[in-house]
Formats: structure tokens, sequence, C-alpha cells
């Protein structure tokens, strides 16, 4: 009889398989001519694909555009304005699906969000219009760079399951930042402050920049600002973070919809795919280290940013 | 009225919980609207603005030249065309796009009751950002 931390083991062993099989299945039809290929075959790749991105999205603290932009793009035959429209749709679709669940919890803080999200809903509102205004190769070339810097970060950066914070900054205390938590791995309740608050308002308004530009969403870089730069504990930062991507990717999508950057055929079996495999990670993280799933991003992050950069860059068309 | 909710031991503010189940609904709508229309987009059983078949040489345009070829205009256009499947489509992924905006305005109640008129201003300008993005304002050139 298998264990509760075994299931969630093996179905990421599972949906881990099913990816590694599914991606080279796709570089290869992406090469090969179109003339064969039915146009069902791409939304039927998507949704798998997506479903896989869903599960593993949720517990390893990013919003799944951060993997779909650059993988869809890389080894899809769509136009970089459809894919990052529809990264950004998956991105929200995917916090979408886990937040009520981390609201309840009490793992996504809506006092520790709100704040960070107005700023970054600025910022992804301004970065989409950068996006969609710059010539694509420039934009494909910077995807590629911004993917292999995310994987450099992921790699070497720490993180803190219970960062020391001696106390808040009065913009945190004023705004009366702080909560509890259950840690269901530790089976105790965790009290937790922030502090540094101003800085992480200065980075929220950058990160929700790039979210915007690449259709990236942001939990690669909220996570380790939550936890790292606030203090915020890892579960919290990373439940807070895909509460954040809800909102700052919701500015930024409505910009796509109303340049004509969203197409119904990409986006929809993405974001169903998405948001199914979503429900299933959001459970995972309370019952899963947050770090167990890292390497696999990784990897994948450095496979498909160095495809983007080739393809930007001209050397793999 | 309770300020809070209990959930496994921890107390998690009462708008925190409102915002939770208005964001489990409005979620869900636009997931149910985004899957019937894709349904009915993909099934034929609602007509297509773009014939399927066309879609694997128009997916590789830019935004801007697929509008051009397809005759198609950006903004909330899709909106008086619900009666295709695309457009149905979209119409859930809008859906999805626009969740969380009656999920800040339910938290205003709360906050006003509480008199915490930071957590207000912040809740309604984030909600003003939303729809100041969804109007289609910025980026706008005539």
């Amino acid at each position: 009889m298998r264990d509760n931390q075994s299931i969630p083991r093996l179905l990421l062993h599972r949906g881990a398989v099913l990816f590694a099989v599914t991606c080279p299945a796709l570089a290869w039809a992406a090469g090969a001519p179109d003339a064969g290929t039915a146009w069902w075959v791409w939304p039927l790749a998507l949704f798998l694909v997506c479903f896989v991105l869903g599960v593993i999205a949720v517990p390893a603290g990013i919003g799944g555009g951060v993997l779909f932009v650059p993988i869809v793009s890389g080894f899809f035959p769509f136009h970089l304005d459809f894919v990052r429209g529809a990264g950004l749709l998956v991105a929200l679709a995917s916090a979408l699906a886990a937040g009520p669940v981390l609201l309840r919890t009490g793992l996504a803080d809506l006092r520790l969000a709100l704040p960070l999200a107005l700023v970054a809903a600025v910022g992804a509102i301004a970065g989409a219009l950068i996006g969609l205004a710059l010539p694509v190769s420039w934009v494909q070339t910077a995807l590629g760079v911004t993917i292999l810097c995310i994987v450099a970060l992921m790699w070497r950066s720490k993180t803190s399951e219970f960062p020391e914070v001696s106390g808040p900054d009065p913009l945190a205390a004023a705004l009366r930042i702080n909560g509890i938590f259950h840690d269901r791995t530790l089976g105790r309740d965790v009290a937790w402050r922030v502090h540094r608050t101003p800085l992480a308002l200065l980075l929220f308004a950058g990160i929700g920049m790039l979210a915007g530009l690449f259709g990236l969403g942001a939990g690669w870089a909220n996570v380790p600002v939550l936890n790292l730069v606030m203090g915020a504990p890892l579960r919290v930062s990373a439940g807070t973070s895909g509460f954040v991507l809800s909102l700052v990717d919701s500015s930024a999508a409505w910009v796509y919809i109303n340049k004509g950057a969203l197409l119904a055929m990409i986006a929809a079996p993405s974001v169903i795919g998405m948001m199914l495999g979503a429900f299933i990670g959001a459970r995972l993280l309370a019952v899963i280290r947050a770090s167990a799933i890292r390497t696999l991003v990784i990897i994948l992050l450095l496979l498909a940013g160095l495809r983007a950069l080739a393809k930007g860059m001209g050397w793999w068309a | 009225m309770s300020a809070t909710g209990r959930r496994e031991s921890v107390v998690v503010a009462a708008e925190q919980l409102r915002y939770a189940c208005v964001l489990d609904w409005s979620m869900k709508l636009g997931l149910v609207v985004l899957a019937a229309g894709f349904l009915a987009y993909v099934s034929g059983i609602l007509p297509a603005q773009v014939p399927l078949a066309d879609l694997p040489r128009l997916w590789g345009l830019p935004a801007a030249d697929y509008l051009r070829v397809t005759g198609m205009s950006g903004g909330w256009s899709w909106l008086a065309m619900l009666g295709t499947g695309d457009a149905l489509s979209l119409a859930g992924l809008a859906l999805l796009a626009g969740a969380s905006v009656p999920c800040l305005l339910a938290l205003l109640p709360a906050f006003a009751a509480r008199r915490d008129w930071a957590y207000f201003s912040i809740a309604l300008l984030l909600a003003g950002v939303l729809v100041l993005a969804a109007s289609g304002l910025p980026g706008w050139h005539g």
C-alpha cells in the first residue's frame, strides 16, 4: 500500500515521463513539413503538454507561463505573439485554479499580495505594450537570455524555509502584513512577518514588466523576492506568488486580448490542460517539499531557453 | 458575524475567505464557458469565424497580420460574434482574465466595515487597473 507521500511522487514521475516522451516528438514534428499534419494535432499536443506543466508548476512556485512560452515557442509552429498571449492566459489559469485552495489554507496571504500585485499589474501592462511593439527576433532573443538568467537564478539562489525577520519595516507594520499558516509536513502552525517592503514593491514593478513583455507569468521571480528579500516562509512565498500572478497576468492578458494576440485554438487547449493539471498541483503543494521538482524544472527551462536563444539569433529556425 | 474563519487550525481572515469563494465561482464560470465554447468550436456545432483548416497557415503570422488577413479587428469586436465558436471560446478566456475584478470588489465592504482604508484603496485601485487594461485604452492610438 502506498503512503501519502509516494502517491504525489508517483504522479510527478509519470508526468515527467509523459513530458519527456512528448517533447522530442514535438521537436521532430516542428521541424517536419506542415503538409501532412492535420490541424488538430497541435492543439491536442498542446493540451497534453500543458496538463503536465500544470501539475509541476504550482509546487514549483511558478505560474506555468515561464515553462509554457519557451517550450511552446520553441517546439510548436505558432507565432510568438500568440504564444505570449496564451502564455499569460496559461499562467493566469494555473494561478486562478490554485487560488481558492491557497487562500483558504492560508498558504496565500491577501494582505501580503495586494500591494505587490498593484505595482506589478501596472508594470505588466507597460511590458505587454512594449513586447507587442518590438520586432519578434528581439523579443525571442531577449526571451532566451531571460530564461537562461532564470535558470541561473533558480540554480544558484538559496531559498529558506523559514527566513529570520528581526522585525517588520514601517510600511509592513503599517499595513499589518503578517500571518500564521499550518505547515502539514511539520504538523504545526508557523507565524510569519516580513521586512524590506519598499524594495520588494520596486522589484515587483520590474517583475510585472517582464511578465507582460514575455508572457511568462512571474513566479520564478516572485518567490525569491517574497522569500529572500521580504523574509516570508517558503510555502507562503510560493502560495502568495501564485495568487499575485492571478492579478498581474490578468492586466497584461487584457492587452494581448485587445491587440488580437490571443487565438482561441492555441489558448483554449493550453488553458484547459493547465487548469486540470493545476488542480492536482495545488494539492501536491501541501504534501511534498517545494524543492522536490526544482531540478526537473531547471532542466526543462535550460533546454527551452537555449532553443529560444537559438531561434531568436537565427541559429535554429 | 465572525471576523475570521478557521481552516486546519489556522485563522484565515474573513475577507480572504470571501475572495476565495468569489474567485472559485468566477474562475469556474470562465472555465465552463471556455470549455463549452471550445467544444462547440472544434466539433463544428457552432460556425467558426476562421475555418479550422485555415488555421495552420495563419497561426504563424504576427497578431497584426493575422487580423489583417482574416479581416478581423481587435478590442472587444469578438463580443458581437458570440454565435461563433472561436468568439465564444474567447469570451471564456475574457471571463478568466476578468475573474479577479468581482473578487476585489467583494473585498471593499469588508475593508470599509473595518475602516481599513489603506487596503480599501489598494483593492479599489487594483480593480481600476484591471478595468483600465480591459478597456483597451492602454496602447490605443485611435
